[in-house]
């Protein structure tokens, strides 16, 4: 029907001809379209006008956005960790200003603006709309208001508002588990919901803040108000409330907060504390800390690369990022997983002589003590500290079995806490080895993983959880900080928090005789731990341990063993929980300066246990908690806190 | 070498020379266009609050945009057909490189040259015609299926990366200026049937596509009161404003809407609105006459011109145009979605204005251009 060769039979005056038509039609239909238009205005401007008259005329109502009041977070007891208290900042309607340089210059005369206040004014006017009102400065002090006050008719566009900021009336206290709310800025506006933020400035940067972000924040609402000819509000016709973010309960008791991180006393190092009966965390230190408060309005740049450089990282979360060896405290969960895998029975004996090879080679490691510690059976393993005995189990065991049981405690991944940044840390296995590595396993690395050392690193939350995770009989629960939400004033509402894991113990008897083994580190005078539990009325479990930090490549640590020089070597660990026979605590204690774990973290562990046991006295300690998963706290319970240095 | 620079150095001097003092303009164009820039500065200076830091802004863009309108007429046709193919993939590309790293508030448009910044969106409102011009240009006309398969292709591409930045209106207007291209090189009426059925079928496709803020608009359009905060206040307000002016207006400098601060954007996307309010129907009629006289006088250039390219070109430049008004003026009288289209050389900012001149630089220089052959 049509030549090949199209190109050929191009007819220019037809296609002229073409187009004069269709340019015809088209203006036509243009023509057309202007008409509708014109019809629509017609109806507005005609039609209705009077209507639109009145409305004109009576148009002194003007929306305005209520920002929801964020939800407050409390410890278990109805202790204030984030509050919101009331003061004003300086916005502006760009809009309304004509030169803004110039308005910054002569506002700047009146209230003082860092560079930073307005970088950040500026950025963010750039990306809003311009009738929106931007915040210029907050927190003013009553100084800066008052000279405002008086400046005011200079600067059309620009008010004094009142808002809510956030405060953290603990401080250091809780900086790494609550954590802090930060300005809005460029990269949130990207990723918030435009509706749901306006009005809004800080939204939760890290921690419990960060995390439960979407249930802190609330829903915005708006009121209707008259304004006169000069757009100042005369009156309020109309209230939409927000809807306050939802108040969150920690389970943490800020009494044992604290006794924790004053016994550390200031060294660097990590401590968790779970309820093993249902993964509610009651404790969780990183020391050193920071003041969260410093974050909230912007931190100044010279306060910042102070804590940015410090040496001991007070910004680095250990209890969650952190990761460590973790030494001999892997010692009774391996213990467990020989007995319940069924290479071993509680009364099986090893022969300790002081120095270990591997089968055939000449890889040799040593026991702690020299000569070795003779004939003993698991519940001596542990409580000496048996370095051969868990060589042995790990070898018998191999390293598929050994890291599938170790990976059930939740060691190598996050553990799942209602926190963000959680490490992963490193559970030793052959898939592991290979992906970083790209080398074939050696049976020496499994020797080695059995007391805890090679390619093992765990956070002392992991350690925790682990620790929890034994104490409960076997029940893998998930830790959780959040244990309750409250909208407004009602009734907190606890949250659930099932396990989320089949249980480890198959065989009660197998889980006494572990538990043996850790009450006699503390009790037994042989044990590594003895005197950690003197004075204690309910019997703990413990286990020490003590991570080397550096492969031993010289002598020099056999001839210079003073405190100082071991501590800048070793990690200290201490795991415990009490009471044995029916835990109720879970603790991991790591010094990252210790010597030794029992002597340096032992003590930590026992001081968090004294501050736990206190807050048992009501109920009196002889009778059991009322179960805290169904229970809920007072809401505004008096603080109980103890504020006494 | 040196001769070559120097060579070119005196037609650079001779092309000035050319542009000063013999502008090759179509007159009644020229008028059409300074009349409109008087009326919307006019009204910017009205709905400015009297502030005449916009107002000099706005006028400096028109000055940028009239030289480089005096400037491209200078350039022949030919020409700018050669330079098609190229103008249409570096814009293109200019767009990838914004999606892959783009800046802006929400909607990632901007491209950041240090100097300044500017939408690349932009420049396919020019580009986009040209290069559909082009490609129809060596084709016998009317398209057959094949060429208008080519050039949908051609218009989705561009399009359709616009649409996700998300600037559904660039996006619309880019796709028009194309479509009207294909338009007015005959594409016969059945298949506009059948494409717009085709369109049609597809709105419940893009629907599921959207971005949630672009169905509240649509929304919202149907239940202002729904969205009290946001675009529905925006239609509230702004049919307030159309709608109290009546037939005559309240007078310029009367609009208590934007003087009051009720209408947001009274002097960007919706300054149509306070200029409806001061003006009444009577302005309103009037502005679109000059609209509609400056969109004919587009396509009576484009019936003149020789070839197939300019022809087209010219023809979808003055079209597109169209596109702004009716989509802007019914976005301000509530008939259709909020979408971030201005009314062209009324509202203030925007590259807009200076690509706007540009495109019409290119019909004037059809225009000058018609007696020759190609």
């Amino acid at each position: 029907m049509k030549q090949p060769r199209r190109r050929s039979i191009k007819d220019n005056r037809s296609e002229s001809a073409l187009f004069r038509r269709r340019a015809l039609t088209g203006f036509a239909l243009i023509l057309l379209g202007l008409c509708a238009l014109v019809g629509r205005y017609v109806f507005l401007q005609v039609a209705r006008h009077d209507e639109f008259v009145t409305r004109s005329v009576n148009n002194r109502v003007k929306p305005r956005v209520l920002p929801p009041p964020r939800g407050l977070v409390y410890d278990r007891n109805g202790v204030l960790l984030a509050d919101n208290v009331p003061a004003f900042r300086l916005e502006v309607v760009p809009e309304q200003v004509k030169d803004m340089k110039g308005l910054l210059h002569q506002l700047g005369m009146v209230v003082p603006l860092s560079q930073d206040d307005i970088d950040t004014f500026l950025k963010q006017v750039k990306q809003s709309r311009r009738f929106d009102s931007v915040p210029l400065k907050l927190h003013l002090t009553e100084d800066e208001i008052d000279r405002f006050a008086i400046n005011r008719w200079r600067f059309p566009g620009v008010d004094v508002v009142p808002y809510l900021t956030r405060n953290y009336p603990q401080g250091e206290l809780f900086a790494h588990v609550v954590g802090y709310v930060g300005r809005i800025d460029a990269d949130d506006l990207k990723k918030l919901d435009e509706a749901s933020y306006k009005g809004t400035t800080h939204v939760g940067r890290i921690g419990i803040e960060r995390s439960y972000e979407s249930v802190l924040h609330g829903t915005p609402g708006y009121e209707l108000d008259e304004v006169n000819a000069n757009g100042r509000v005369q009156r309020v016709l109309e209230t939409h409330a927000p809807v306050p973010g939802k108040n969150l309960y920690l389970s943490i008791d800020a009494r044992i907060q604290k006794a924790a991180e004053k016994a550390f006393d200031g060294r660097p190092g990590a401590a968790v504390a779970i309820d093993p009966r249902n993964g509610q965390v009651l404790a969780m230190v990183s020391v050193p800390s920071f003041d969260p408060n410093l974050f909230i309005d912007g931190i100044s740049r010279a306060d910042y690369h102070a804590l940015l450089y410090a040496p001991d990282k007070p910004l680095f979360n250990r209890a969650v990022s952190g990761v460590y060896p973790p030494g001999s405290t892997v010692k009774p969960l391996l213990a467990l997983g020989g007995l319940e895998l069924g290479l071993r029975t509680p009364e099986d004996t090893v022969l300790s002589t002081g120095t270990f090879c591997l089968p055939g080679t000449t890889f040799c490691r040593r026991d702690d003590r020299r000569g070795g510690f003779g004939t003993v059976n698991l519940r001596q393993a542990i409580m000496w500290s048996v370095n051969t005995y868990f060589y042995k189990l790990a070898l018998d065991m191999g390293i598929d079995r050994f890291s599938a049981w170790m990976g059930r405690f939740g060691f190598g991944r996050p553990t799942g806490i209602d926190l963000d940044n959680e490490a992963a840390g490193v559970l030793p296995s052959p898939a592991w080895k290979a992906r970083n590595y790209k080398q074939a396993w050696y049976p020496g690395e499994t020797m080695i993983a059995g007391i805890g050392q090679g390619y093992w690193a765990v956070t002392p939350l992991q350690l925790a959880h682990a620790v929890a995770t034994l104490a409960g009989h076997g029940t893998p629960y998930a830790p959780r900080l959040v244990m309750a939400e409250q909208s407004g004033t009602a009734e907190p509402v606890p949250l659930s928090n099932p396990p989320d894991g089949p249980p480890l113990v198959s065989n009660p008897a197998h889980w006494k005789a572990v538990e043996e083994g850790m009450q006699m580190v503390v009790n037994d005078p042989r044990g590594t731990g003895y005197g950690l539990g003197k004075g204690f009325p309910y019997t703990i479990a413990g286990k020490s341990g003590t991570a080397e930090r550096y492969s031993r490549t010289t002598d020099a640590y056999n001839t210079n063993k003073n405190l100082a020089y071991l501590a800048s070597r070793h990690r200290a660990w201490f795991e415990a929980f009490a009471p044995a026979e029916d835990p109720r605590i879970a603790v991991a204690v790591v010094l990252e300066a210790g010597a030794w774990g029992a002597s340096d973290a032992g003590p930590i562990a026992r001081r968090i246990l004294d501050a736990w046991l206190a807050t048992q006295k009501d109920p009196p300690p002889d009778t059991p908690l009322p179960d805290v998963r169904t229970s809920a706290p007072p809401p505004g319970a008096p603080p109980p806190v103890d504020n006494t240095p | 070498m040196i001769d070559q620079i120097d060579a070119l150095k005196a037609r650079l001097r001779r092309l000035l020379a050319r542009v000063l003092t013999r502008p090759r303009i179509d007159l009644p164009l020229a008028g059409g266009l300074l009349l409109l820039a008087c009326v919307g500065l006019a009204t910017l200076y009205s709905a400015g609050d009297g502030g005449l830091s916009l107002v000099g802004g706005q006028a400096g863009r028109f000055l940028l945009g009239g030289a480089l309108l005096l400037l491209v007429s200078r350039i022949p046709p030919s020409s700018l057909r050669n330079w098609t193919p190229w103008l249409y993939a570096g814009s293109t590309f200019l767009l990838l490189v914004v999606a892959v790293l783009g800046e802006g508030r929400g909607a990632d448009r901007w491209l950041d040259l240090g100097v300044m910044r500017f939408q690349p969106s932009e420049l396919l409102k020019l580009t986009m015609p040209m290069m559909v011009a082009w490609y129809l240009h060596a084709r016998p006309l009317p398209p057959s299926w094949k060429d208008m398969a080519a050039v949908g292709a051609l218009i989705a591409l561009p399009a359709v990366l616009i649409a996700k930045q998300p600037d559904l209106g660039t996006a619309l207007l880019v796709a028009a200026a194309g479509a009207f291209a294909l338009f007015l090189a005959g594409m016969g009426w059945w298949r506009i049937g059948g494409l717009l059925v085709a369109v049609g079928a597809m709105v419940p496709v893009a629907w599921h596509f959207m971005h949630q803020y672009q169905r509240d608009r649509v929304l919202t359009l149907i239940n202002p009161e729904s969205d009290p905060l946001g675009n529905g206040w925006h239609i509230i307000q702004s049919q307030i404003a159309v709608g109290s002016g009546g037939m005559f207006g309240k007078g310029y400098g009367h609009s208590t809407q934007a003087r009051l601060d009720f209408l947001p954007e009274h002097t960007t996307d919706f300054i149509f609105a306070v200029f409806s309010e001061e003006f009444g129907l009577v302005g309103v009629c009037l502005l679109l006459a000059l609209y509609a006289f400056i969109i004919g006088r587009c396509l009576w250039i484009a019936m003149q011109a020789r070839d197939t390219y300019s022809r087209l070109l010219a023809g979808a430049i003055g079209m597109s145009f169209f596109v702004y008004v009716f989509v802007n003026g019914g976005m301000v009288a509530g008939m259709l979605p909020v979408v971030g289209v201005p009314m062209p050389m009324v509202s203030y900012g925007g590259t807009s204005a200076v690509s706007l001149l540009v495109g019409f630089g290119v019909v004037m220089s059809i225009h000058a251009h018609r007696k020759m052959h190609d």
